[in-house]
């Protein structure tokens, strides 16, 4: 009930903050002046052109240093990130990390206490919900009870005064496009949850919008029913052409639909990448945690040599690594390795010389089997004392290479598959 | 017998135990409010006839039963007594109960949109006139309207009148009273609705283009309705009937239904008319209930 107050509020208080203007010493999009004037609501709906005045490096959305507190807590804290035209984006992190508050300004629910969000290089930030080009698919779909499927889709067309001819039009091309055929007199309530999740999606694309938000639109779907729908929506967005930022705490979602993911962290983005680089290459140690499952060893730089660095850990003895991109110059790093990278055989790999060196070969006694079907998991005490996971995949039905609890083996990876981190 | 029906034999006792009661505390005292409407006048005690004694034998019930007639209710549809009681009753409830809607409706919204640690406050506040006696708070009224009542004597310090303006014993008066007493019973079922409105359905509407009005002509009210229903049932029901405020407050130039009926069980002491009264305002209230009951049984099947 709150936010719908507040909600209340900040429409009948549209003039804008002094935080709104306090970041202008920013360099500005050069194009920001021919930028096109607000729109009114009927030419909001209109087929977008091409947006010719708008240089090609501008992106159609820039949030510019946004802080957001609510009381004492900090939501967001002084958080830029741009995001391009027609880019499936997906803002990721766990609860409470910022990252529905972010989605719910750029809807126009929250306002920022600073900072700025550019649209096709327009100030959008204390522009009230009902006036912007953007449209959001609501967690709980928040269909109207009271409507049905096709007054649904429809509220928003009514808005901005459409012929009848045109938004029936434009309600069958969407009753189409979400797969809805035949079900536009039910009520929401006597729709399933998939259905419902349709309507929902039809709902916020009928108007069109430059920029469709999705406030985890898959999290009421049972798994089977997600991992379909999740590549019905790449599909439709790649149709479409429209942009959609997607905000999920399921980082198997993100890193399936988006293009690009950015991790959220107490307000703040830890990492901007696309998902690959996300789970090669993390920037920081809790992305490497927080985006699937990792082995961490803590040590120091021993020695520099041919692109190759000997880090000394307590608990895995010396350990042969990449040497980063960037590096930081300090002597305490944290080494991370991914499970699936980290091999398992009774004897370790084949002895080559001109390799040996360059292969890290750690022997232990695995303590644990998981068999996930797909993968199994090994959990293996080094002789160091470390723990390191290992999973495997079951290539074969029959597998003789399984191993058991109480076995010795060797654990090895090459350097190239490790990361280094601070710690 | 199993472990299910221990628990669900009680269970369904419990829920026939209202019909019990309905037929032992409505339907039984309505047979003879009925009966008495069938029979004539008498002077005698009780004051009509005829009188079922069931030790006199078939003959004489029989007998009885034949002197039941319909004239009583004739001289309802035949008097404009009564006719223009009715009339006036139905009035005055649609009149109450629109302003009832039109003031509940906003005290109810606004509760609704309270931070939810201060609505339960607010609902307080609504009940807390109920802790006093309902006669006490319309006799209080009655010194506040008077002649040199609280509201006179505070226009004439601020010299806003000249002379004491009559306000007890006006039709005025009246709506003043049945209006502060039914708030609540308007109140209080708007509020439930109100209340357990998803917000996300506003922002939805706000998201799709809708401006606050906007959204809460297309969204807000159509959703409030069955709370507006049931208000609006709750308050013009028993203003048909009601009998104190007006008796108290009004001028007795013409009568609600609830007053004729008194007068003519107490005054005049014609039972079998007074029940004929009775018998007809309970069929007139029986549509709207119907109505009410039907649309809620729509309401269920849908959900």
């Amino acid at each position: 009930m709150g936010r719908a107050w507040q909600m209340a509020e900040e429409l009948s208080n549209p003039e804008p903050q002094a935080g709104a203007t306090a970041d202008s010493a920013l360099p500005e999009p050069d194009s920001e002046a021919s930028a096109p004037p607000a729109k009114s609501e009927a030419e909001a709906d209109l087929p977008q052109p091409e947006l010719p005045a708008i240089a090609p490096e501008v992106p159609l959305l820039r949030i510019e240093g946004v802080v957001k507190t609510f009381g004492r807590f900090r939501a967001i804290d002084a958080l830029s990130l741009d995001i391009r035209a027609g880019e499936f984006f997906a803002l990721l992190g766990p609860s409470g990390c910022g990252k529905t508050t972010l989605l719910r300004m750029l809807a126009g629910f929250e306002t920022p206490d600073e900072g700025r969000i550019l649209l096709h290089g327009t100030d959008i930030a204390q522009m009230p919900p009902h006036l912007r080009p953007v449209n959001m698919m609501f967690q709980h779909y928040a269909l109207f009870p009271h409507l049905n499927v096709r007054d649904n889709i429809a509220f928003g067309l009514r808005r901005i005064g459409m012929t009848p001819l045109e938004l029936n039009a434009r309600v069958a091309e969407m009753v189409a496009l979400v797969k809805l055929d035949g079900l536009e007199k039910r009520k929401p309530d006597q729709l399933s949850g998939g259905q419902r999740q349709r309507v929902a999606l039809a709902r916020s694309l009928a108007r069109r919008p430059q920029l469709l938000l999705l406030d985890e639109p898959l999290a009421a779907l049972d798994k089977k029913l997600r991992e379909g729908t999740q590549f019905e929506l790449m599909a439709l967005q790649r149709r479409l052409g429209t942009t959609f930022v997607i905000v999920t705490h399921d980082q198997e979602e993100a890193m399936t639909v988006a293009d690009r993911i950015a991790v959220m962290d107490s307000g703040r983005l830890e990492q901007v990448a696309t998902p690959r680089e996300l789970y090669e290459a993390p920037r920081s140690r809790w992305v490497a945690e927080f985006v699937g499952d990792v082995n961490i060893f803590e040590g120091e730089i021993e020695s520099r040599e041919a692109g190759r660095l000997l880090v000394a850990t307590k608990t895995a003895g010396t350990l042969a690594v990449a040497e980063p991109r960037r590096p930081n110059g300090k002597a305490l790093v944290c080494v991370a390795i991914r499970p699936e990278k980290v091999k398992l055989s009774r004897r370790g790999p084949a002895v080559d010389d001109s390799h040996t060196h360059a292969i890290n070969r750690l022997e232990g006694t695995v303590t644990d089997v998981s068999y996930l079907g797909g993968v199994t998991l090994y959990q293996v005490k080094l002789d160091g004392g470390a723990l390191l996971r290992s999973s495997m995949a079951n290539t074969a039905r029959l597998d003789l290479d399984a191993y058991s609890a109480g076995q010795r083996v060797v654990a090895w990876f090459t350097p190239d598959d490790c990361v280094v981190l601070e710690p | 017998m199993s472990v299910r029906d221990a628990f669900t034999r009680p269970a369904r006792l419990a829920a026939r135990a209202p019909y019990l009661w309905m037929v032992l505390f409505f339907l039984v005292p309505f047979g003879f409010v009925a009966k008495i409407s069938l029979s004539q006048t008498a002077i005698a005690q009780p004051p009509y006839v005829p009188l079922f004694d069931l030790t006199l034998g078939v003959a004489a019930i029989k007998a009885a039963f034949a002197a039941l007639s319909l004239d009583n209710f004739r001289l309802l549809v035949s008097d404009d007594l009564y006719v223009l009681s009715y009339l006036r009753s139905l009035l005055v409830a649609a009149i109450s109960t629109s302003i009832l809607l039109l003031i509940g409706y906003p005290i109810a919204y606004g509760m609704a949109r309270l931070p939810r640690t201060w609505q339960p406050v607010a609902m307080m506040l609504v009940i807390v006139p109920f802790w006093t006696s309902f006669l006490i708070r319309i006799y209080a009224w009655i010194n506040i309207l008077q002649h040199d009542g609280l509201l006179n004597q505070i226009l004439l310090a601020l010299h806003l009148v000249s002379t004491p303006v009559v306000w007890l014993s006006t039709d005025g008066a009246m709506y003043l009273g049945i209006v502060y007493s039914y708030l609540p019973f308007m109140i209080l079922p708007l509020y439930a609705t109100l209340a357990k409105m998803d917000p996300a359905l506003l922002e939805a509407a706000s998201d799709l283009g809708a401006p606050p009005r906007g959204a809460f002509w297309l969204v807000t009210f159509p959703l409030s309705l069955p709370g507006v229903a049931a208000g609006v049932l709750l308050c013009f029901i028993p203003i048909v009937g009601e009998f104190v405020i007006p008796d108290l407050l009004a001028g007795s130039d013409s009568l609600m239904i609830g007053q004729t009926l008194w007068l003519e069980f107490f005054n005049n002491k014609d039972w079998p008319v007074a029940s004929a009264v009775a018998v007809a305002l309970l069929a007139l209230l029986l549509v709207p209930l119907l109505l009410y009951e039907r649309m809620q049984r729509r309401q269920l099947e849908r959900a």
